[in-house]
This record gives structure tokens, C-alpha cells and sequence, in this order.
């Protein structure tokens, strides 16, 4: 099955990234295609390399990074989501005049059509939010 | 695109406490471009996004509420609020936004966008869709 998935909270303070991350890997290691992982809302959270949580606890964002580097997956940051945020990648920090970028390796930021035609062309659109 | 799937756009929360509602509607703006079937529900405290004479200016936020009277434009005109949810509220359709649309299968006569319907139709509305969007 051709599967998409959209995250709408952010690391940690909330679940729905771990579960959407246990969810892809399960749903890869079960033979389906992930389409795409598109993060909305504070969902864009996930993307930052920024990120240093305790050496104890996981990585959510590497494990993503991981992940994607792994099998090929397009992890999307809405891009409006993502500038209210402050989540930038290179061309994002030029266009808006910011002095970094903090883009985790594996993301790309793109526009909310990528959620659409995530809708449209896969067989099931999985959310994971509040 | 050659299939058309049918898109339903599940709102829930309260306009300002968060920022679902507005997010919300920036991808039904933007979706409206893919020539989907697009419907919106708003049901539970999402009720509260279409009500009238929202002003927000003592919290200093956008009052993005005037937008919702686009849609029509945009060819988003199948606008389904859950009675149940506007009855525990103490809201009637009077108290919503007057949302219309041209009809051009009725010679651009404007009609109401909005339909007030059960929790029960609402379920069947939503066990008919393809895509559903939860905000």
C-alpha cells in the first residue's frame, strides 16, 4: 500500500512524532511505500538539527534523519508552518534575510500543495496529532 | 490530475485559543487549487470559527475569520456544521457567518454554503470521503 503520513505537534512536549516514526518504520518493514512525511503545524519542530535532547533519551529528530537516509523518504516541512517557526533551510534564511539556517539533514521545506498531492496520490493519508 | 478524490476538512478546535483553525485554513486556500472534491466540517468547539462579529483586537491576533467568506470563490461551497455541537453551545445558524456561493449550475444564483446537519449525517459525511484532514 502506498501510504502518507502528517505530523502536527512538535518533539517531545507531545507523542505524535514517536508514533509516527514507529509507525513508517513498521509500515516499511511491512513491505508498504511511504509516499511522504509531511510536517504541519508545530510538526516543523521536527526538522531542526539544532535539537540536543539528553544523551539518555532519543534523538527524534536524528531518528528521522535516519531513517529517511535509510530508505529514501521525503520529509516535508511546510514551509509557511516552518518560517513562523523559525525552521530555515539555506535558501529560506537568504530569501528572509536570516543569518543561519537550522534544517535537519533528510528535510526539505516546501508548500502545503506537497500535503495535497500527498492526499491524492497515496492510498491511505495517516495523521498523527492532538 | 486525472482522479478526483474527495477531500473533507475536519475542524474542531476554537478559533484563537490555538493555531489549528488558521493552519487549517491555509491548506483548504491552497488545496482549492488541486480541482478536488472539497467539503468542510465543523463540529465540537470548531463551531466557534464561523461565528460572527469575532474581533480579536484585545488579543492582539489576526482576526482571519473574513476569509472563511472566500471560500465561495474558491469553489469550496459544501460547508457541513454539526448541529449537536452548535446546540451544546448555545449557538444557532443565525449566529454564523453568512457563507454563500454562485451557483454555475443555476444560472450564478447565490445560495448557502453552509448546512447544518447531525452527528449522525456528519459520521456518514465523513465515512464517504477519501481524504480526511483532522485540525
Amino acid at each position: 500500500m502506498k501510504i502518507s503520513v502528517m505530523i502536527s505537534e512538535g518533539p517531545y512536549t507531545h507523542q505524535a512524532s514517536d508514533t509516527a516514526y514507529h509507525f513508517t518504520k513498521a509500515a516499511l518493514e511491512g513491505g508498504h511505500e511511504i509516499f511522504r512525511v509531511f510536517f504541519y503545524h508545530d510538526g516543523v519542530n521536527n526538522g531542526t538539527r539544532l535539537a540536543t535532547p539528553p544523551q539518555d533519551d532519543r534523538n527524534i529528530v536524528n531518528r528521522w534523519s535516519e531513517l529517511a537516509a535509510e530508505h529514501n523518504l521525503d520529509l516535508v516541512l511546510c514551509v509557511a508552518a516552518a518560517q513562523r517557526r523559525g525552521i530555515a533551510d539555506p535558501d529560506e534564511a537568504k530569501r528572509n534575510g536570516k543569518d543561519a539556517d537550522n534544517i535537519a539533514p533528510g528535510f526539505r521545506i516546501s508548500g502545503l500543495g506537497q500535503l495535497i498531492e500527498a492526499g491524492i496520490q497515496s492510498d491511505r493519508l495517516v495523521t498523527f496529532g492532538d | 490530475m486525472s482522479d478526483v478524490k474527495k477531500f473533507l476538512y475536519v475542524n474542531r478546535k476554537a478559533p484563537y485559543g490555538t493555531i489549528y483553525a488558521l493552519e487549517s485554513l491555509e491548506v483548504v486556500l491552497i488545496g482549492a487549487a488541486f480541482e478536488q472534491d472539497v467539503a468542510l466540517a465543523f463540529l465540537d468547539d470548531g463551531v466557534f470559527q464561523l461565528t460572527k462579529g469575532q474581533d480579536t483586537g484585545e488579543v492582539g491576533m489576526k482576526n482571519f475569520s473574513p476569509t472563511y467568506k472566500a471560500l465561495g470563490d474558491y469553489d469550496v461551497n459544501k460547508i457541513y456544521v454539526e448541529k449537536e455541537s452548535l446546540d451544546a453551545r448555545g449557538l444557532t445558524l443565525d449566529d454564523l457567518l453568512p457563507l454563500t456561493y454562485e451557483d454555475e449550475d443555476d444560472d450564478w444564483a447565490e445560495k448557502d454554503s453552509i448546512k447544518v446537519v447531525s452527528a449522525a449525517e456528519m459520521a456518514e459525511i465523513m465515512e464517504q470521503s477519501d481524504v480526511i484532514l483532522s485540525f
